[in-house]
């Protein structure tokens, strides 16, 4: 049993964190056919055999989605810290800087401004190769710029989740991400630029219960691991078997709680077509004043004199002057 | 039962206890002898609480016998009643929401309830909500804003619950939608972790303009005990975890996390819930009292700031 637990875990499994694949071939974990490494790649890496969607490296899926050469890098500006001089088994540092060089990347996420078949867009990518695609200071920020950015210069908002949640390592401060990248929304809905969330395998945790669900739209890729809690933890916690598919993109499509799961090869023109539908009404209603000033529901948090607030206890005592 | 470290205050406070008795059964004066013991008790008792380790205070955020929500609610607020269901799936017991007043002022209240007895807990499903709970949250934010009522929430949860039904109806989605709801309010909101901040879960209900935390309760993006399951393999290493985490309300506040630490009886809530609760009262009352005159416009722009600047990063040269 001991020895048999060995062999198992030396072999690559869809659970590890690298989502690259290495070796020329490669077993598809869908159908267990010998698959080409570049039949893969060219194909999306999706399964040519079964549709089994593998998880996609960054690079691939901006390469994918964006215009060719539209893509504009707008992430790296800020880095990673260890805030709480965290250490389990080993340091957070040293865990940072493997991801760091594994990835070329400060943290697990990559934005930028793209267009999709001519359409302005933010895109914010999740490297689920960077300790997880976990969540700390550096997506929250990274995201919350991407978003508030997007919204200055007139763009729709796309992101691409593949998370393990939050990132322990950071304690609260990771937790309260969950919160910031919610507010930063904001940007966009008070100019009613569309935000589109695409979930893809896996979207767990803190990550799932936060910006990833809070799209206009929100989709997901076939067979996609989508959930607030994983599997094993509700498994402990309910010690019975869990149903056939259950919180897949399929299942959870069923239960209502997505627009649409969209296979690889058709997410790039179903995202663009979503985000010119979406702008078209606003721009066709662009003359009328009435649906202008109709606003949505989402809150002005802009100040009587228009300018942002720099800090929130300077605001509310600006208010108190007044 | 006394929690480990407990034992020697315990030991302490049961011969004071037979000490006296003693003295009333066989009529002596035995006075002297038992101040100078509750003297040793009383110092005993704050130097083991000034120096506990991370996960003492979390056993210590958990004991039983400290005051739970409800506990708060009657005495912190007037009139609390209680507002049921969620309009749509049915009733969490695990999220108590309803009206109370404040001195002059109306009052939204939601509150995580563990239970303070077996009973009681498995009804509450010791404080971990199903969606239900949370759409219930989201009705009566609806509720606060269309009425101009300041909202306060009590969070004490290990977090929200992780089960098949759960994940079904969306326990992701409608957690994301009530940190977002709440970060819309055009109302002052205030929270105060009495207990266990667990995650997300408690997240969902703290988008506060104030958030306070009672000296010995914790707030955690994942409870000791998983961490430890996930990142020693072992969840014996929770004490460990607990250290690695920074979950108490000092490093909370070092953390900007949370804006103010109310000092706990000493001893702990569970040793004097009386005044427990009235150190939450007064928090709360002033707490409110300094949100009063702001504009709508105002509290959701503090609130969004406060949240936004939340994490540290360092910017690249």
């Amino acid at each position: 049993m001991a020895l048999e637990r060995w062999f198992r875990r030396k072999r690559p499994t869809r659970g590890d964190d690298d989502a690259s694949p290495t070796g020329l071939w490669l077993k598809c974990p869908g159908c267990h056919a010998q698959i080409y490494r570049k039949d893969l790649i060219g194909n999306l890496y999706v399964c040519p055999e079964c549709g089994f969607h593998e998880r996609m490296p960054v690079e691939a899926r901006v390469a994918m989605l964006a215009d060719e050469g539209s893509f504009e890098r707008w992430s790296g500006a800020v880095m990673p810290s260890d805030a709480l001089g965290f250490v389990d088994t080993e340091p957070y540092t040293e865990r940072l800087q493997a991801a760091q060089s594994k990835t070329d990347r400060p943290d697990a996420i990559l934005t930028g401004a793209a267009t999709l078949e001519g359409e302005p867009v933010a895109l914010a990518v999740m490297d689920f190769g960077f300790l997880g695609g976990s969540m700390g200071s550096v997506v929250g920020e990274e995201i919350a710029r991407a978003a508030e950015r997007a919204a200055d210069e007139d763009r729709a908002f796309v992101s691409v989740a593949a998370s393990g949640g939050a990132r322990m390592q950071e304690g609260a401060l990771s937790l309260m991400q969950m919160a910031k990248t919610t507010v930063a929304l904001e940007a966009l809905a008070r100019r009613r630029l569309p935000y589109v969330s695409v979930l893809t395998d896996p979207t767990t945790g803190g990550v799932t219960a936060s910006f990833a669900t809070l799209g206009d739209l929100v989709v997901a890729e076939p067979g996609a691991l989508i959930c607030f809690a994983g599997p094993r933890v509700i498994q402990q916690t309910i010690k019975q078997d869990l149903p056939e598919g259950f919180q897949r993109a399929e299942f959870l499509l069923r239960k209502g709680m997505l627009d649409d799961v969209i296979a690889r090869p058709a997410l790039k023109s179903r995202l663009a077509g979503y985000v010119r539908v979406l702008r078209a009404g606003l721009a066709s209603c662009a003359g009328s004043a009435v649906v202008r000033d109709a606003a949505l529901a989402a809150p002005s948090l802009d100040h009587d004199d228009g300018a942002p607030a720099s800090d929130g206890e300077e605001a509310l005592q600006r208010a108190t002057a007044v | 039962m006394p929690l480990p470290f407990e034992k020697p205050i315990d030991d302490l406070e049961a011969r004071i206890r037979d000490m006296r008795a003693y003295a009333d059964e066989q009529d002596v004066d035995l006075s002297g002898e038992i101040a100078a013991l509750e003297q040793r008790l009383a110092s005993l008792t704050r130097e083991t609480f000034a120096k506990l380790d991370r996960w003492q205070r979390v056993q210590v955020a958990r004991a039983a016998g400290r005051p739970t929500a409800l506990d708060y609610l009657a005495r912190v607020v007037e009139d609390f009643s209680e507002l049921h269901g969620d309009r749509a799936l049915g009733d969490d017991p695990a999220l108590v929401g309803g009206l109370a007043r404040l001195g002059d002022h109306g009052l939204v209240v939601l509150a995580q309830q563990k239970g303070r007895d077996t009973k009681e807990n498995i009804h509450r499903n010791f404080g971990m909500a199903h969606p239900s709970g949370y759409r219930k949250a989201l009705r009566l934010f609806d509720l606060a804003d269309k009425f101009g009522l300041p909202v306060l929430s009590l969070i004490d949860t290990p977090g929200a619950y992780p089960g098949i039904t759960a994940e079904e109806q969306g326990q992701a989605w409608v957690i994301a939608a009530s940190i977002q709801r709440m970060s819309r309010l055009r109302v002052p909101a205030v929270s105060v972790v009495i207990g266990e901040g667990g995650s997300g879960g408690a997240l969902a209900l703290a988008v506060a303009n104030r958030v306070l935390i009672l000296e010995h309760a914790i707030y955690s993006v994942i409870s000791p005990e998983s961490c430890a399951a996930i990142r020693w393999r072992d969840a014996a290493e929770a004490p460990r975890a607990a250290e690695a985490l920074k979950l108490t309300a000092d490093d909370l506040l070092e953390q900007g996390v949370v804006d103010s630490v109310i000092p706990e009886p000493v001893g702990g809530a569970h040793k004097d819930p009386d005044g427990a609760v009235e150190a939450v009262r007064v928090a709360v009352s002033e707490a409110f009292a300094a949100l009063r005159d702001h504009s709508s416009e105002s509290l959701m722009a503090q609130r969004h700031e406060r949240f936004r600047r939340m994490g540290r990063v360092l910017e690249a040269a």
